[in-house]
């Protein structure tokens, strides 16, 4: 955004330009998850009607109530806003913000297309995950500051439950970090351009498992029936949010809906190729390189594009339209799955639940990371290679790119010993071999 | 036994240790059935004591009937047991019958059969549904109901009313069932068994489903003796008893000629009566039992409850069709203001959550002297402290709606 203000108001990298392209995406994001929680909303109202036999919302706003998340929404801002006696007061009312904070910055860094993302981050993978940790500490807050029994039950439960899915969560996030060998999720995005069978869930039968280990615990991560057991209302009345009413519930409830989409947004950015469709319908057609895309910040809205609507710029616009289109249906096909779990299942128990994130997920993570890693050493053929269509390994250009680094780093490392500067170089053109390259060797099938 | 350790909270409180929480669960709490309290002594998630505490839904249902006739106390056997308000009447009327000698026609036996069976049908698939809603399923909560609505309509059709219907009276019925009305029924009970596999997908042989339920909660065959405990509670622990076959003869007769299996595990081999009932050319399959569960456990009960529905929609064929071949009346409801001799009676009937018993006290006035009804809810609850001890706090509704509990039949 900031580039596009500069291009725009002819500024030159000016403070000014950052400012106004933070406010702009901060104000896009907060679009994405409040409307976003108002049709998640809907849409499980929907779903779970037809999934039960029933029909759902009907009335508020035509045929198929798409307004009633709005009507409800309306009513609980006018509900009156209680704080009970016992409970602690600043911790209590903080609790709800705590939580939609960390939804809502989980989303700084997701790439929804090439290029539209809050703030380019090298690790985002790392930043979504912690930023979505810190989620947790609202539902502990909650719970600890009401001053009831049962949001005490549930704040416990929950702090039981953390710790048992961040360790396999993390071990299936380390393996496409491992296979692209990037923390940047538009370039781990971007390696999986072209058909679909160049998606890491399809690259070997350990990404596959550890895709469906990835979806179980990202589940139990946004409090996702059967993990629900914060809020298990047959148990502990409603868990951490018993005491809460009006805006500041709706507020756990907007957290807990757009972190859904966040898991559901990053999964299909590290399995099912982001915002990249099954079929590149924009290559097919020659519609536009996609060289632009590979490198959006250098090629779009550059000054030797030649000027704003010239094509390539209109035809980088509706390719990253293209490519937020894909993703926001990726995410929303994962937050529907999650939906079809919730209304299906019956409830684990708090001991099963850590039975099975540690006893049984732990495990077959570390079997996807190790098998994986040994799919990558061994050179075995992908999904892709298989079927010899666009022709690209992931793996080929990250080992012979670090060969490559390497041999020119032993060779100086042999002249002299102590150039620390060296290593940090050799991550920074690792960076650069991926995000240029990848997408050329993409669209050229493999010529390379 | 730690029962009757808690009397007054509020006391007990202080004499809590650091580690220990006293906690209420109920009686405003989504899985307690109605308005339960269970008071329960906790560290963390484990349970240590389960004190239930009764009371909230006491009407004085007994004291009132000792102030209206035989006929007029109807309608308030229905709001007993209100999920199978047709087998409260028919428990009231056979006592009544019983004390007055009255013998009823043979169509009238008939049709006691297809109702109360059809409420026995009603009443377990809203235990059913309400037990996965206890662990945290919704959806055969909505199945459950949805197969519920046409019950319930078919009584409506029957007798106008859905929930209190105050239509088996003493003496016979109010009225015959309507024209066309078994038609209907043959429909629906055709309809109905599709949905029985589904729900058995749903819950009975749902993986966590088992895990929840699979022994939690194991009540031997003794000690659920020892409680009183009865119907698909006491046959979930694998005791072979079933007031229609071994109750009161003049309860039994009501089944001669009716073919139907008492759906109970067998102690030695623990398995169930084969399924011998076909429908559609295709018989239906019993699920496998699991092998993580224990006879006794909450899975049986549940799993006895879901066999027994398909054993009542096999009473319910037999019925219409020996209801269709008999003419004759529906039976000849008792006067209002009819006198009941001077003497006593008792009667136990098997309602759909145990044996459900009418004691009545006549003295030569149409106003019963006494009036007591022995509740199956209520026996089947007492277990809940010594089955909740050591248990974490999840159990709790899993054991609870195992035992499917109705508070309006425990408070009376």
């Amino acid at each position: 955004m900031a580039e596009f203000v500069d291009y725009i108001l002819n500024l030159d990298d000016s403070w000014f330009s950052y400012l106004v392209g933070a406010l702009v995406a901060a104000v896009l994001i907060l679009h994405v998850v409040a409307v976003g929680a108002l049709l998640f909303i809907w849409m499980e109202r929907k779903i779970s009607g037809r999934i039960q036999d029933r029909l759902g919302p009907t009335r508020v706003g035509g045929k198929f109530g798409w307004l009633q998340t709005l009507a409800d929404g309306i009513k609980l801002i006018a509900k009156e806003d209680l704080t009970p006696d016992l409970a602690d007061k600043f911790l209590f009312k903080i609790a709800p913000y705590v939580g939609l904070a960390a939804s809502y910055a989980a989303f700084i860094a997701l790439p929804f297309a090439d290029g539209v993302v809050g703030q380019h981050v090298n690790t985002a993978v790392f930043f979504v995950l912690a930023v979505l940790g810190l989620e947790v500490f609202s539902v502990i807050l909650a719970g600890y500051a009401s001053g009831s029994k049962w949001s005490l039950f549930g704040a416990m439960r929950e702090a039981a439950q953390v710790v048992s899915y961040e360790v396999p969560l993390g071990m299936c996030v380390v393996v496409p970090v491992l296979i692209c060998g990037t923390m940047n999720l538009t370039t781990i995005a971007n390696m999986q351009a072209g058909y679909f069978t160049n998606w890491l869930v399809f690259n070997d039968p350990f990404t596959f498992l550890t895709a469906i280990i990835y979806f179980t615990c990202a589940t139990a991560g946004v409090n996702r029936a059967p993990f629900d057991l914060a809020e298990a209302e047959s148990e502990l009345v409603a868990g951490f949010h018993t005491e809460y009413s009006g805006l500041r519930w709706s507020l756990f409830f907007m957290a807990e809906y757009s972190s859904m989409f966040v898991v559901s947004a990053l999964a299909s950015i590290l399995f099912f190729g982001g915002p990249h469709g099954p079929i590149p319908i924009a290559d097919i057609l020659s519609f536009l390189s996609i060289d632009q895309l590979g490198n959006p910040d250098v090629q779009a809205f550059d000054e030797t594009a030649g000027g704003f609507f010239s094509s390539v710029n209109l035809q980088v616009i509706i390719a990253r339209l293209l490519g937020v289109g894909n993703l926001l249906f990726k995410g929303i096909i994962g937050v529907t799955v999650m939906m079809w779990i919730r209304w299906t299942f019956p409830r684990l128990r708090i001991d099963q639940v850590m039975t099975m994130c540690l006893k049984y997920c732990v495990p077959l993570a570390a079997v996807g990371f190790l098998g994986a890693t040994a799919w990558q050493a061994l050179d075995l053929p992908t999904a892709n290679s298989l079927l010899g269509s666009p022709r690209y390994h992931h793996h080929e250009l990250w080992t012979h790119g670090l060969e490559h680094q390497q041999g020119s780093e032993n060779a100086s490392s042999e002249a002299s010993d102590d150039e620390t500067p060296h290593a940090e170089d050799k991550t920074v053109k690792a960076d650069e071999v991926f995000a240029n390259t990848v997408p050329v060797s993409v669209v050229k099938g493999g010529e390379r | 036994m730690a029962t009757s350790k808690i009397d007054d909270p509020r006391v007990i409180e202080f004499d809590v240790r650091t580690d220990e929480m006293l906690i209420n669960m109920g009686p405003q709490h989504p899985s307690t059935h109605g308005v339960l309290r269970l008071v329960l002594r906790t560290d963390g998630e484990v349970v240590s004591d389960v004190e239930p505490h009764l009371g909230y839904l006491h009407r004085c249902a007994e004291k009132i009937g000792e102030n209206l006739t035989a006929r007029q106390w109807v309608p308030y056997t229905d709001r007993m047991d209100y999920l199978a308000a047709m087998n409260m009447n028919l428990g009231w009327s056979l006592v009544i019958e019983k004390m007055l000698d009255h013998d009823l026609p043979e169509r009238a036996r008939h049709l006691r059969v297809i109702i109360s069976e059809m409420g026995r049908i009603a009443s377990h698939l809203v235990a059913m549904g309400t037990y996965g809603l206890d662990l945290g399923s919704f959806t055969p909560f909505l199945y459950g109901f949805r197969e519920r609505e046409k019950i319930l309509n078919l009584f409506e059709e029957a007798c106008g009313a859905r929930l209190t219907y105050s239509y088996l009276t003493p003496g016979g019925a109010t009225a015959d069932l309507p024209a066309g009305w078994t038609d209907k029924c043959l429909q629906f009970l055709a309809e109905f068994k599709e949905v029985i596999p589904e729900l058995h997908t749903l819950l009975t042989t749902n993986t966590i489903f088992v895990s929840r339920t699979a022994g939690i909660g194991v009540m031997p065959a003794r000690m659920a003796i020892d409680y009183g405990c009865t119907g698909p509670v006491l046959r979930g622990s694998g005791v072979y008893h079933d007031l229609r076959f071994h109750g009161e003869e003049r309860y039994t007769e009501m089944y001669d000629g009716y073919v139907f299996d008492v759906i109970c595990a067998d102690p030695e081999t623990g398995l169930y009566p084969e399924s011998n009932y076909e429908f559609h050319g295709d018989s239906l399959d019993y699920p496998e039992i699991p092998r993580q569960a224990v006879l006794g456990d909450c899975w049986h009960r549940f799993y006895v409850r879901m066999l027994e529905v398909v054993q009542s929609v096999r009473l319910v064929e037999q019925a219409i069709e020996k209801y269709e071949a008999t003419s004759g009346d529906w039976g000849t409801p008792i006067k209002l203001t009819q006198k009941l001799p001077a003497k006593e009676a008792y009667m136990e009937t098997e309602a759909p959550r145990g044996q459900m018993g009418f004691y009545v006290v006549g003295n030569g006035d149409a106003i019963p002297w006494r009036v007591r009804a022995r509740s199956s809810s209520f026996c089947n609850l007492s277990v809940t402290a010594p089955l909740c001890q050591g248990i974490l706090l999840a159990d709790i509704p899993a054991i609870v709606g195992s035992l499917d509990v109705v508070m309006g039949e425990i408070d009376r």
